[in-house]
């Protein structure tokens, strides 16, 4: 079917778009920007979707999500992955190897490729593991991941921690041409730490995690980055000193990009009160100066996308003593809404809020994704940035429940999501 | 003044009046621990439940018999760290236990917060007896009465915590509690062991013993936990006694009364010589009597709370 979206503000960074219009989707891409919408309106051929006040942009794409599947489906599956995917605006998600098993080989890139494409309604592209196993000792099977399917490679959540091994991993994804996603930490410095180390912390007499061990691991990532000349992503920035750096590296010429989850750029350690697991994540949520300095990195450009992070678990699973719960919270149909804050509290534009959620994202992994250049797959989300709503987990479409922002009075909802001409998502 | 808490969690979020009125309480628990006849039916019929996640036979016991002195049916429910992390969860254990009629569990936990969490999800009152390096109110307000009654009061005196301070719950109420009572509180320990931001709350910090001890009314030496340690926050037991362990010759510029306390069990020679353990400042022994009076005090303003309320 071919879909006419109607008299929307088209936004799309990728061509410096912003422009009141209609957009013809025909056989799944971008077709063309017809002046008139009067020709389609009267033809059954047509489906007209008005998107009179809303904005129309590109599907947004997320570089950072855990879609549990193999091995964790109560969790999270691939299909239930992607409809949070799709209610939350986004029409590609890119999903971290720390599966069971783990996608270290080109079996299980398979395995994931072939279920995205029977049952996933958005476009998934896998991340591969860096070393067998996430364990950090020898590398993975990168380039038959690479041919199966995988964008990028990381370890996500089980740091390298042997820097000859990394820097391995930096030499030999350049055959390929793929980033090395950092998960910056010093495990020896996290040691047990389950929150922020700070005042917080010690005052509920958890174990800290201190913002030194993102922020070593960033610096060295950087030298090896440097020493390499690969590129090199670094995760969920959530520290003041990791901003700092990497606009130094950025501002020497090193390859280095960066991404920032919506809590990270919204809540500060305060939010675990009294002991609230779904405040629990690894970055973990910090203090007030290093979330502001992440909104620094966000509007300078230090910081160049938007990611979510989206780590479902269970509510028996989060329902424990702290220190037991499981880091994560999920972010999909939370990310929108979160990210427009930023735009009406004036740290961004919306147009950059756009294009750190579309074609930059996209060009970090090379994807063709992300920009509503005719020609282009048909992704598309027309969203309502005014719309407020009270945020409710029961309403989620993702299996799990684990969100801080429960209850939350926020604006902007998703009204239509579109992926390679389908439309996967209508409220 | 009533008292209108269901649960005792901690003393970060009692007032001065509160405490006043439990430390109050106790006095007169501690006449009834005096009498012949130990035993009031203040709890008759209310069935308690001791729920420890820890090894503390000392603990454990002083709330058994202050529950007992109440005229409660005990409940005795011990495991060890293992089970808590293979085993049911704590959640689904304390739903039992309330299902066999606990009112009020009383619970232990290796892990900071655990009673918060039963204090969410449950109807029965929740008295923390110690969570991870969090909170120990009973000890807090065990020593805030020791000490009222060593030197009448709270308000103006100078107290030192000394050692462990990072990993101690002891250390995180006692703080609460002098501070609303209007104490002046020092820690003083080897920087490894003293949280880099505890001077966001109202204390000072010390890195010599003898200089933290200045005009001080009360010494309250923590346990060095020697299997927990593993040497990674300080060179070895001999250094760290030799330097955080109280001496005569190490208070000589406290208070010339000053009162020195320990929450048990000690370790010869390492926080304190015998001479400072047995010698006449110290109360060691009056802390452990006045803990079952204070535990008494606790339950039983829960108990009209929770009648009241
Ligand atoms: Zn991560």
């Amino acid at each position: 079917m071919s879909i006419l979206i109607k008299g929307g503000r088209i936004i799309d960074p990728s061509r410096n778009f912003d422009k009141i219009g209609n957009i013809l989707i025909e056989k799944g891409k971008i077709k063309s920007f017809p002046k008139d919408a009067k020709e389609f309106e009267n033809n059954s051929k047509y489906k007209v979707i008005d998107a009179g006040r809303k904005i129309v942009s590109p599907g947004f794409v997320d570089i950072h999500v855990h879609l549990r599947e193999p091995g964790y489906e109560y969790k999270e599956t691939i299909r239930s992955g992607c409809e949070s995917a799709a209610a939350g605006g986004f029409t590609s998600i890119v999903c971290m190897p720390n599966t069971n098993p783990i996608n270290d080989n080109a079996s299980v890139t398979e395995y994931i490729m072939l279920k995205a494409r029977t049952e996933g309604i958005v476009n998934v592209f896998p991340i591969g593991a860096i070393t067998k196993g996430e364990k950090g000792e020898t590398l993975a099977q990168i380039g038959e991941m690479y041919e199966a399917g995988c964008v990028g490679v990381s370890d996500d959540g089980m740091p390298v921690m042997n820097s000859k091994v990394m820097r391995h991993a930096m030499e030999y994804v350049k055959a390929f041409g793929i980033p090395v996603i950092s998960h910056a930490e010093d495990r020896n410095l996290s040691a047990s730490g389950v929150m922020n180390e700070g005042d917080m912390s010690t005052l509920l007499g958890l174990k800290g995690i201190p913002a030194a061990s993102e922020d070593v691991m960033v610096s060295r990532d950087i030298t090896l980055a440097e020493l390499t000349g690969t590129h090199l992503h670094i995760c969920h920035v959530s520290t003041a000193g990791s901003v700092r750096l990497i606009r130094d590296a950025k501002a020497r010429g090193v390859n280095v990009t960066a991404e920032a989850a919506p809590h990270h750029f919204t809540l500060t350690d305060k939010a675990v009160g009294e002991y609230d697991t779904n405040s629990k994540m690894n970055p973990p949520l910090r203090g007030e100066s290093d979330m502001e300095a992440v909104r620094e990195g966000l509007r300078d450009g230090t910081i160049d996308v938007i990611a979510t992070d989206h780590a479902p678990h269970s509510e028996d699973e989060k329902k424990v003593e702290f220190d037991l719960a499981p880091f994560g919270i999920v972010g999909l149909e939370t990310a929108l809404p979160l990210s427009l804050r930023l735009v009406e509290q004036g740290v961004i534009s919306l147009h950059d809020m756009i294009a750190k959620m579309t074609y930059i994202p996209s060009k970090i992994v090379n994807i063709e994704r992300g920009t509503l250049n005719p020609g282009a797959p048909a992704d598309v989300v027309i969203f309502d940035a005014e719309r407020r709503y009270t945020v409710d987990r029961d309403k989620f479409h993702s299996k799990s429940k684990n969100t801080p922002f429960h209850g939350w009075e926020l604006s902007g909802a998703v009204i239509c999501t579109i992926v390679n001409g389908r439309v996967v998502y209508s409220c | 003044m009533e008292f209108e808490r269901k649960h005792i969690l901690g003393l970060e979020e009692l007032n001065a009046e509160e405490i006043t009125l439990v430390l109050d309480t106790a006095e007169s628990m501690k006449e009834v621990s005096e009498r012949d006849v130990k035993k009031v039916p203040a709890l008759r019929g209310m069935t308690v439940c001791n729920l420890f996640f820890e090894p503390s036979t000392r603990t454990r016991s002083s709330f058994e018999i202050a529950e007992k002195r109440l005229s409660a049916d005990v409940l005795n429910f011990t495991t060890s760290q293992s089970s808590v992390v293979k085993g049911e969860s704590l959640l689904d254990t304390a739903r039992n236990l309330e299902a066999m009629g606990a009112s009020m569990i009383v619970i232990r936990h290796p892990m900071s917060g655990a009673p918060w969490l039963l204090a969410k999800e449950l109807n029965s009152s929740i008295i923390n007896a110690g969570d991870g390096s969090h909170e120990h109110p009973s000890q807090a307000l065990l020593d805030l009465f020791t000490i009222r009654r060593m030197k009448g009061g709270i308000e103006g005196l100078k107290i030192v915590i000394v050692g462990d301070i990072l990993h101690s719950r002891v250390a995180r109420s006692n703080i609460w509690g002098f501070l609303k009572l209007g104490a002046e509180v020092r820690v003083v320990g080897p920087p490894t062991l003293i949280p880099k931001y505890i001077e966001k709350i109202d204390v000072r910090t010390f890195y010599n013993l003898s200089e933290a001890v200045v005009d001080a009314d009360v010494i309250i030496m923590l346990r060095i936990q020697k299997e927990r340690q593993d040497f990674e926050f300080f060179p070895s037991l001999r250094e760290y006694s030799r330097f955080y362990g109280l001496t005569r010759e190490k208070i000589k510029r406290a208070h010339e009364n000053v009162t020195v306390m320990h929450p048990g069990p000690i370790n010869r020679g390492v926080e304190l010589s015998s001479d400072m353990a047995d010698g006449p400042g110290s109360v060691i022994l009056e802390q452990v009597s006045n803990g079952i009076a204070v535990r008494m005090a606790m339950f039983y303003l829960v108990a009209s709370a929770r009648r009241n309320g």
